[in-house]
């Protein structure tokens, strides 16, 4: 039994705390199960890396075990730091943030690793190219989100003519590097090949970049779980050029992961994911901004408080208005307060609001909703009909009744919460612009909707306030 | 542009087309108001509180040579000499009862939009005079009938003994029908209502009336929102119906218009049978009358001593809430026509509530404007064909397209496979080792994530961060590389990957950690875990 083989042995156990963490955050009772199943994986192995990295240090192991120390030490500071200040509304670029340490993570330890064995056969340096590449490609594109989502740059598409024969010279450019880096380094020409090796890490930066800087805002949470995704291959390609299998069961299940939660969300929106990826509606120069325009009818906050008081069933559908709003804390005071009355108060929730899946449930949470209120569009839609009262605060689109009745809208096909079909619909927003995606909403114009203009957390503590 | 308010010619006329609330509003909109000395006088509006307001006095001539005119009555021929060519009237000009009008006002190269012609759909409710107005109207004549009646509405039990309710009898149940409803019914009496469409009997019936069923007499809505004629065969079972029910009546309402003219409703007979004393007031009298003693405009009493009141100003005879009400209509329309907020009129013909109310523009007559469609209920196929409508794919194109769809995802399929397939077998042998622990984690997280409910997604994508984290594990092997260059490299990615460990682990923890279930029992609070 060398140490070898027990970190082996530890790194299956780790292996399998990974997939039953995941499994218990399929539901909210076993979710913090899954956090502490987690943690425990990764601690141990952490302590049998730590040792396996000891036993094998090429220099006196007290360095190695310095900076190994140092680095947990800065590690765990900042990370804490950081999490602790974060509020549960900058949640979305947070994690866009740490997806880029991740790629940049992946791009360090694939130089390393080639450094380490410039010569070796041709599989791995494959294997450190592509970790390379997916690493360099996951690091700009969760930059580029990060700023998207953090509002520190322009949220719309970038849009830059050519945008896809763009992307295929990249891509073709990375192909291209990876012969000429095969080839040096099967001739032994080292410094040639780590120049090819360099340059596909520019190419692989600026291709995401320009990926994720030609996406709007809107697609934001599509974006941010193929990056989680592509965190989780880069993680996986690692595994492969330091043949360490949990990196590669680690990777897999965290690419995965974020795939299937893309594909969840393209689906939400009926839109193809690859649509998604290259730049999507919003983005095309002829869907923008369409007619059906008309007379909206404006409300005010006291008014709002007595058909609330009035009505029996109340549905509430946040969208990201809500979270700009910073509204969650007042809504939910809002919800508490009519509960205590008598009336039924229920959220539904769209599978994309916001700009992370699942992001308004992390609100509603945070300001103490109980998430048995809290439905999913498929769980609501129907009982809309039944519904007296329906409050829209801040959602757009994802309540555009022209996705199901107008076939000619960019966003026709969509499935969507069918709030209109409630008596009656108050819609909290801060002017009439339309939504992400540029289409008007006849929702706002039909009979039974009435406007309540304003901030949206100072017009609901303004119903509070009238209850 | 200016805006003209002038003082209304009209003998008795009391309402004035703007007030200085809506004066105030008009200015916001880039309007430069004119409003002619005493128009508000006779609704109790002074002048001085329009300039407060924010406009300038004028003559008569300066008012009507605007270059928008806003009146609450169809200028008179004098009038129509001091409109300037090319100059917008918004004003109530009854363009189906007088057609004489229409032509002048094209003669003299006006635009002129009608208040009491907005097409009834949803978003043109905010500038339809005829509902305001109607309102109004229905509310004045119960009043009116309330003082021609020689008795109390509302029943009464006293010492002295009892008098029973009044009984009012109103027919049509449109916007004055209900408002004379609503006020009767509030003033005690007992209400009866009657309308040809069957389907507003639920409303008659929530303002407390009882509705009056007519058998084989029901109408359908015309496609623009107003009630349309009815045929012989109905005519005589609705006209039995009045008889019956206004001989009963102490006070019989009739509101029946279509198309600006009054049909007969209440024959000479039928007041005749009806008992002395009683009052029959003509909302639609400004249209002829439904009553066939109506005199327009005058109070009328039968040979039998029943009253008939065919008073033409009801809601003048309210003019300080009126002119408020109209004022607001004309400044809805105003709101809608001037789209940059610069004092600018832009008459939008594509805009189907402009086009409908366009009478006249550049001296071509526009009246009678296309049918406008309420509601897409009745007639789908109407809408308007720009484009032609996105062809639906059948069930059968839909499944062979399916099918294709899915017979090529099969072949990509099959293809990355044997992909995979090649560079595993072209592998060295330890290799195709972690080749098999991928596949199988893919699948393994594929089957694991699908169970996720969508409301941790949130939380689960904090977690796989965390977890992705697990590169730090390659990190630090690789710092105890003898090459500083390595090492260096692997410190730095051990400690971004290490920050992602940490964080993303903890904030998983704090958003978990929020989800609580609404009752009381599931929210155990576990102490001391890190927030």
């Amino acid at each position: 039994m060398t140490v070898l083989s027990v970190v082996q042995a530890t790194y299956v156990v780790s292996g399998v705390l990974f997939i039953g963490s995941l499994a218990g955050l399929s539901k909210q009772e076993s979710a913090r199960r899954g956090n502490v199943l987690g943690v425990l994986g990764m601690t141990l192995a952490l302590v049998a890396t730590v040792v396996l990295a000891l036993e094998r240090s090429e220099r006196p192991w007290q360095v190695t075990a310095v900076l190994i120390l140092l680095v947990l030490a800065v590690g765990a500071s900042v990370g804490t730091w950081r999490v602790r200040k974060v509020e549960m509304t900058q949640m979305p670029e947070l994690i866009a943030l740490l997806h880029s340490f991740v790629g940049l993570a992946a791009v360090l330890v694939g130089f390393g690793s080639y450094l380490t064995e410039p010569q070796s056969d041709t599989v791995h340096l494959v294997e450190v190219f592509l970790g390379i590449l997916i690493g360099a490609v996951t690091f700009t594109g969760s930059i580029v989100a990060n700023l998207k989502l953090a509002a520190r740059i322009r949220s719309a598409p970038l849009n830059l003519p050519g945008r896809n024969a763009i992307n295929l010279g990249l891509v073709v450019a990375s192909a291209g590097l990876l012969t000429w880096f095969l080839a040096a380094a099967s001739a032994g020409a080292d410094a040639a090949a780590l120049t090819a090796l360099v340059l596909a890490a520019l190419v692989a930066l600026a291709l995401g970049w320009h990926l994720v800087a030609s996406i709007g805002g809107g697609d934001m949470p599509v974006v941010v779980s193929m990056l989680n995704s592509y965190s989780g291959w880069a993680a996986a390609a690692a595994g492969f050029m330091l043949g360490n299998d949990l990196l590669i069961i680690t990777g897999a299940l965290v690419g995965s992961s974020g795939a299937i939660l893309s594909y969840i969300m393209c689906r939400a929106m009926n839109r193809s994911f690859v649509s998604v990826i290259l730049g999507g509606f919003g983005t095309d120069p002829g869907t923008v901004a369409e007619g059906a325009a008309g007379e909206h009818r404006e409300t005010f906050a006291a008014d709002v408080a007595e058909q609330l008081t009035a009505a029996t069933s109340v549905i509430i559908v946040p969208g990201y208005g809500m979270a700009v709003a910073k509204a969650q804390h007042p809504v939910a005071d809002l919800t508490e307060k009519l509960r205590a009355r008598g009336v039924d108060v229920r959220f539904g929730v769209h599978p994309v609001a916001g700009r992370l899946p699942g992001h308004m449930n992390v609100l509603l949470a945070e300001a103490k909703v109980p998430y048995d209120v809290v439905l999913g569009m498929d769980e609501i839609n129907g009982d809309f009909g039944a519904t007296d009262v329906v409050l829209v605060i801040g959602a757009n689109d994802t309540v555009n009744p022209a996705a199901q009745e107008d076939p000619a809208s960019p966003i026709a096909g969509m499935p969507v919460l069918e709030v209109w079909r409630a008596r009656d619909v108050v819609v909290f927003k801060r002017s009439m612009a339309t939504g992400y995606a540029g289409v008007q909403n006849p929702l706002f114009f039909r009979e039974n909707t009435a406007m309540v203009f304003g901030d949206a957390k100072e017009q609901v503590e303004r119903i509070i306030q009238s209850l | 542009m200016q805006i003209g308010i002038p003082r209304e010619s009209r003998p008795g006329e009391r309402l004035v087309a703007a007030t200085p609330t809506t004066v105030r509003k008009l200015a916001a909109l880039g309007y430069d108001v004119v409003v002619e000395a005493g128009a508000g006088e006779r609704a109790n509006l002074p002048d001085k509180t329009y300039v407060e307001a924010g406009a300038r006095l004028g003559e008569h001539a300066d008012a009507w040579a605007a270059d928008v005119v806003t009146s609450v009555n169809a200028p008179a021929a004098p009038e129509l000499d001091l409109l300037r060519p090319g100059a917008t009237l918004v004003s109530q000009l009854a363009p189906a009862a007088r057609p004489e009008l229409v032509d002048a006002l094209a003669e003299r190269r006006v635009t002129a939009l009608a208040l009491d012609a907005v097409p009834r759909i949803s978003r043109a409710q905010a500038l339809d005079v005829l509902s305001a107005q109607s309102n109004v109207a229905g509310y004045r004549a119960v009043i009116e009938a309330a003082e021609e009646f020689g008795g109390m509405f509302t029943g009464q039990v006293t010492a002295a003994g009892t008098t029973p309710p009044a009984t009012v009898f109103v027919i049509g149940a449109g916007v004055a029908g209900l408002a004379a409803i609503g006020t009767a019914s509030s003033l005690g009496a007992k209400v009866r209502a009657f309308d040809v469409r069957p389907e507003v009997a639920e409303q008659i019936e929530s303002l407390g009336a009882t509705a009056v069923q007519v058998e084989g007499a029901s109408q359908e809505v015309s496609a623009d929102g107003y009630a349309s004629a009815l045929t012989d065969d109905q005519e005589a079972a609705t006209q039995r119906t009045y008889a019956a029910e206004s001989a009963g009546a102490d006070v019989v309402i009739t509101t029946a218009l279509v198309r600006g003219t009054a049909p007969t409703t209440i024959t000479a007979e039928m007041v005749a049978a009806m008992r002395p004393g009683s009052v029959i007031v003509d909302l639609a009298a400004a249209g002829g009358g439904n009553c066939e003693l109506t005199v327009p405009g005058e109070r009328t009493v039968s040979d039998d001593g029943v009253i008939v009141l065919g008073y033409t100003d009801l809601p003048g005879r309210m003019p300080q809430h009126t002119s408020q009400l109209l004022g607001t209509n004309v400044v809805n329309l105003l709101t809608l026509m001037t789209p940059g907020r610069d004092g600018n009129l832009v008459v939008d013909l594509d805009d189907v509530v402009v086009r409908g109310m366009t009478l006249t523009r550049d001296g071509a007559v526009l009246w009678p404007p296309p049918p406008v469609q309420v509601s897409a209920t009745p007639a789908p196929a109407e809408v308007p064909a720009a484009e032609p409508a996105p062809r639906t794919p059948s069930p059968g194109e839909e499944a062979a397209a399916r099918r294709g769809r899915s017979r090529r995802n099969g072949v990509l399929t099959v293809l990355a496979a044997l992909l995979a397939g090649l560079a595993v077998a072209a592998s060295p042998p330890d290799a195709v080792g972690h080749f098999t622990v991928f596949a199988l984690a893919v699948v393994v997280g594929y089957y694991v994530i699908s169970a996720v409910t969508h409301a941790l997604h949130t939380p689960l994508m904090a977690q796989t961060n965390a977890i992705s984290g697990i590169i730090l594990v390659g990190a630090l092997l690789q710092i105890g590389v003898d090459d500083w260059l390595v090492t260096s490299l692997a410190v730095v990615a051990a400690t971004l990957a290490s920050i992602n460990v940490f964080g993303g682990f903890l904030v998983a923890n704090r958003m978990i950690r929020m989800f609580r279930k609404g009752a009381p029992s599931a929210a155990p609070v576990t102490p001391g875990v890190a927030r």
